[in-house]
C-alpha cells in the first residue's frame, strides 16, 4: 500500500478530532519503516556474500587469512553504508 | 495480528509503556550557567574529554623507560603489533610506519567515545551526536590530502581526479566522480557509518531497556520480562563487539585513504 493510499484509508478512518498531523506522522512512520527495511535488502544480501566468498578464501588458503580479513572489513564497511544511510533516512523521515 | 504489538498496546492502556522521543535520547542539557557560551558543557563533551584523556593516558602510560614491559606497556605493545601488522602492513604497506600515531590515537578515541554506550552511568556514546563523528571525518580529510600534498606535491589533486588507464574521453565523466568520491564522499561516508551505527545501537539499547522496565509490573505480562532482559543483555554484548568494530574500520579506512594519498596508482 502506497503513502498516498494509507493517508487516504487514514484521513477516512480517524475520528473527527484526530488532525491532518496526526495523519501525516502515521504516514510517515510507515514510509520510514519501509525506507528501512528496503535499505535493508541490498546490503543484506551483499554483505551474505561477501562474507561467504571471504570465509572460503580463508579456508582454501589459510596463510592469506589475514590480507582476507582486512579486505573483507573493507567491503563490509562499504557494503553496509548504504543499511546505515537508510537507518538515516528513517531517522529523517521519522523525528525530522 | 501477533503477540508481542498487542500485548504492548494492552500494556499502553494500562499505563505503561512511554516510549521516550529521539530528543530524550541524544540530547542531554549543558551546565546551566555556561549556556550559550563557547565553552558551553554537557554530557557529550565530558565523554569526549574522558575519552581524550584516556586516549592520552595509553600514549604516556606506556612510554616506560624500562626494557621488560609490563602493565600499560604490555597492551601499549599488542596494540602497536596489531596496528602495525594488521592496519598498516595490510593497507599502506611500506613507509606507512610513520602514520601510525595518527590511526593509533583515532583507533583508541574512536573506540573510547564509543564504549561508553555500554558503561554504567553514562550509557550515551559520544559517537551517536553528529559531531564528534563529523569532526574524526574531516580530520582525516585533512590528514590524508597533507599527506598527498607533502608526497605528490600539487600534482596530488590532478592524480586523484584522474586516474590512469581510463580512455581519453571518458574523464569527462570519471573525473568529476572522482573529485566528489574523494574529497567529499570519504569524509562523510566516514562519519555517517560511525554515527549512524552508533545511534542505532543506542536506540537498540534503550529500546529493550524501556522493554524491559515496562513489563516489571504485576500482571501477566511479567512473563515476556525474561525475553526482553535476555535480550538486552545480549544487545549490550553486541553493542562492545560493534565498538571495536567501528574503531577497527574507522582505522582501516583511515589508512587505505593514508595509502592512496601516499602511492599514487600507475
Amino acid at each position: 500500500m502506497s503513502v498516498t493510499q494509507t493517508l487516504a484509508t487514514i484521513a477516512q478512518t480517524l475520528p473527527d478530532g484526530a488532525g491532518v498531523d496526526d495523519a501525516q506522522n502515521i504516514a510517515a512512520a510507515q514510509g520510514a519503516g519501509m525506507a528501512y527495511g528496503l535499505a535493508a535488502i541490498g546490503p543484506g544480501i551483499g554483505i551474505g556474500y561477501l562474507v561467504g566468498q571471504s570465509v572460503q578464501a580463508m579456508a582454501r588458503q589459510p596463510e592469506a587469512a589475514g590480507m582476507v580479513r582486512t579486505t573483507m572489513f573493507l567491503g563490509i564497511a562499504f557494503t553496509e553504508a548504504l543499511a546505515l544511510i537508510g537507518f538515516v533516512v528513517f531517522i529523517l523521515l521519522k523525528f525530522a | 495480528m501477533s503477540l508481542l504489538p498487542t500485548l504492548l498496546i494492552a500494556a499502553g492502556e494500562g499505563g505503561g509503556l512511554h516510549y521516550p522521543s529521539i530528543e530524550d535520547l541524544v540530547e542531554w542539557p549543558g551546565i546551566p550557567a555556561w549556556e550559550g557560551a563557547f565553552y558551553d558543557f554537557n554530557k557529550i563533551a565530558f565523554i569526549n574529554v574522558l575519552a581524550v584523556i584516556l586516549t592520552s593516558m595509553l600514549f604516556i602510560f606506556s612510554d616506560t623507560k624500562s626494557l621488560v614491559p609490563r602493565g600499560f606497556r604490555n597492551l601499549a605493545e599488542m596494540a602497536v603489533d596489531f596496528f602495525d601488522k594488521g592496519i598498516i602492513g595490510q593497507t599502506i604497506g611500506h613507509g606507512g610506519e610513520k602514520y601510525l600515531p595518527f590511526i593509533a590515537s583515532i583507533f583508541f578515541f574512536v573506540f573510547f567515545a564509543n564504549i561508553f554506550e555500554v558503561i554504567p552511568l553514562f550509557h550515551m556514546p559520544a559517537s551517536a551526536r553528529m559531531a564528534t563523528p563529523l569532526f574524526l571525518g574531516v580530520l582525516t580529510l585533512v590528514f590524508f590530502v597533507a599527506v598527498g600534498l607533502k608526497h605528490q606535491g600539487p600534482k596530488y589533486f590532478f592524480n586523484a581526479c584522474f586516474p590512469p588507464g581510463v580512455p581519453k574521453p571518458l574523464y569527462l565523466l570519471v573525473a568529476p566522480i572522482e573529485f566528489l568520491s574523494t574529497f567529499i564522499v570519504r569524509p562523510f561516508s566516514l562519519a555517517v557509518r560511525l554515527f549512524a551505527n552508533l545511534l542505532a545501537g543506542h536506540i537498540l539499547i534503550v529500546t529493550f531497556g524501556v522493554l524491559s522496565i515496562t513489563l516489571f509490573t504485576a500482571s501477566a505480562l511479567v512473563l515476556i520480562l525474561p525475553f526482553s532482559f535476555l535480550m538486552l543483555c545480549a544487545m549490550v554484548g553486541f553493542e562492545i563487539m560493534v565498538s571495536f568494530l567501528q574503531a577497527y574500520v574507522f582505522a582501516i579506512l583511515a589508512a587505505v585513504y593514508i595509502g592512496g594519498a601516499l602511492h599514487p596508482e600507475h
